[in-house]
């Protein structure tokens, strides 16, 4: 029961990792651009939470309802401002880009935040539990996992059933095709970077109700992130999802194991997985 | 009849290979423009530079009255000017249907039912209705070269430009898709057609132009071009007093 447990946990966990991971995926499968200050962006909607719950006393949760168009007109002034002069044939311009970008991030947190640690309190919400089936689970991770499912339905909904959708998969295909079918390729590309920064705004959010943070942890998100991606396959969602419950069982049963093991054992059933499989589990059927 | 395109002193070139030098020419409203010319003498890139896919070194591109030289290649899709590629480039993971949705609702401005209507009846047309919801990496070549036409036409345009769009087909298939262009230009769309399949050219087209090394040498009847001396040398390399 005890190891049943920790499956059930470290799968709820993966939700989380699943809504880390899925900003990511999108912006990656959209425009080729890997965001390294994707965990950076994290921690600063977690902020941005922090100020606003503060401020006005709302629940977090509640919070999201600015939070997230805040970090959605970030991302799409980021892109056209920013990113989009980056994307090229060559990958490392956005990398190191995007990395000076984490930096610089992280430095205005530390001035204006401070390095204290900082929580978003979510009330009784944050230990409510309910049990199932001999297992006592919490409300807050159920919730968490519920939202990531439901975040991903929704954008595997937006790219395969809108139009915006499809602007996404067209410039993903082919950009200078695209430019020719009349896209914009820089609006699309910024409102890309917007819905990727909306759902990291919810993953923040989720982040701070559930662990403490300081303005120096986006590292360690944006590689729980990328595991994630990874061992789903790039450019698949719910490969992704997948990902993030392969990832965050593996945290759990190595933690079961010995709690010293968490984070190692996610990282080398993610090595496993790399090794094994280097397309990911579930790689998106190319043409 | 007015110019929809005006090309004045237009030049590009890529180092030591002039692509277009100082060529000037108009195309008017309703023409079917014929372009032959050697592989390397500059066709595709007029195209790329026509759609705003290259920009010039100088000179001046006009459309429908209006100065497109700096205009980016989106905008020039909403104006008004589409092409095919020599190479069908389909977005392959999406199928046909969303091929042709994308060009009607991005470059034509159309929306949900119009957007679908004017699909199905551009589908209709090329003869692509069949395989609407088949994905665009899996169709045969003809089938490939259709969409590009067929993605063309969702875009509404008022200028069509065909790059070797009969090549690589058999002679049935190159007759059927004549009748479809034959249509296309029936509508009022003119059309700039590069093409190798000289026969397939000639039964289109009211006038021709002949590149060589990025220059004009002829411009005019078809069939007084085909009977000169300069081009049978040129382009089909008889010898001039053969």
């Amino acid at each position: 029961m005890d190891w049943l447990n920790a499956v059930v946990q470290g799968t709820l966990l993966g939700g989380l990792y699943a809504l880390f991971a899925a900003g990511l995926s999108l912006i990656f499968g959209v425009m080729r651009l890997v965001n390294i200050a994707h965990g950076d962006l994290i921690v600063l909607a977690a902020y941005l939470g922090l100020t606003v719950t503060t401020a006005t006393g709302m629940h977090p949760l509640l919070a999201l309802v600015l939070v997230v168009p805040v970090m959605a007109a970030i991302g799409y002034a980021l892109q056209r401002g920013l990113l989009n002069q980056t994307l090229g044939d060559d990958l490392l311009p956005p990398l190191l880009v995007t990395f000076g970008l984490s930096v610089i991030i992280q430095n205005a947190l530390l001035e204006g935040y401070t390095a204290d640690p900082q929580k978003l309190s979510a009330g009784a919400l944050e230990t409510a539990s309910f049990g199932l089936g001999g297992l006592t689970l919490g409300v807050l991770p159920a919730l968490t996992f519920a939202i990531a499912v439901v975040v991903i339905w929704g954008l595997q909904r937006v790219f395969y059933h809108t139009p915006l959708g499809r602007a996404f998969r067209a410039v993903s295909d082919n950009q200078d095709i695209a430019q020719l079918m009349g896209l914009n390729r820089r609006h699309i590309f910024g409102l890309a970077m917007a819905l990727a920064l909306a759902v990291t705004a919810v993953a923040g959010i989720l982040l701070g109700i559930r662990t403490s943070f300081d303005p120096s942890i986006g590292g360690g998100r944006l590689i729980f992130g990328f595991e994630a991606v990874i061992i789903g396959g790039l450019g698949n969602l719910w490969g992704t999802l997948a990902g993030g419950v392969i990832l965050g069982v593996a945290q759990t049963v190595g933690a079961k194991i010995d709690p010293g093991w968490q984070i190692l054992s996610g990282h080398i059933a993610f090595l496993i997985i790399l090794a094994v499989r280097p397309n990911g589990l579930f790689p998106r059927i190319s043409a | 009849m007015t110019a929809i395109l005006k090309l004045q002193n237009l030049k590009k070139a890529f180092g030591a290979v002039t692509v277009a030098d100082n060529q000037s020419y108009e195309v008017q409203r309703g023409e079917a423009l014929g372009i032959l010319g050697p592989n390397g003498a500059g066709k595709t890139s007029m195209f790329n530079l026509i759609t705003g896919t290259l920009k010039a070194n100088s000179g001046r591109i006009e459309f429908a009255g209006k100065d497109i030289s700096g205009w980016s290649a989106a905008r020039r899709s909403h104006a008004g000017i589409a092409r095919s590629f020599q190479v069908p480039q389909p977005f392959s993971g999406m199928t046909v249907f969303e091929n042709a949705m994308i060009a009607a609702t991005q470059s034509a401005g159309l929306h949900g039912h119009a957007a679908e209507a004017h699909c199905i009846e551009v589908l209709e047309q090329t003869e692509l209705m069949g395989k609407a919801n088949v994905l665009a990496g899996s169709l045969t070549l003809l089938e490939r070269k259709r969409l590009e036409l067929t993605r063309a036409l969702c875009t509404k345009p008022d200028l069509l430009l065909l790059d070797e769009i009969a090549g690589g087909l058999t002679e049935a298939e190159c007759q059927s898709l004549i009748h479809t262009i034959k249509d296309i230009h029936a509508s009022g769309v003119t059309i700039i057609w590069i093409e190798h399949v000289v026969h397939a050219l000639l039964s289109v087209v009211d006038r021709l132009i002949v590149v060589d090394f990025g220059k004009l040498i002829a411009d005019g009847d078809p069939k007084a071009i085909m009977e000169s001396p300069q081009v049978k040398e040129i382009y089909l390399g008889i010898e001039a007093d053969a």
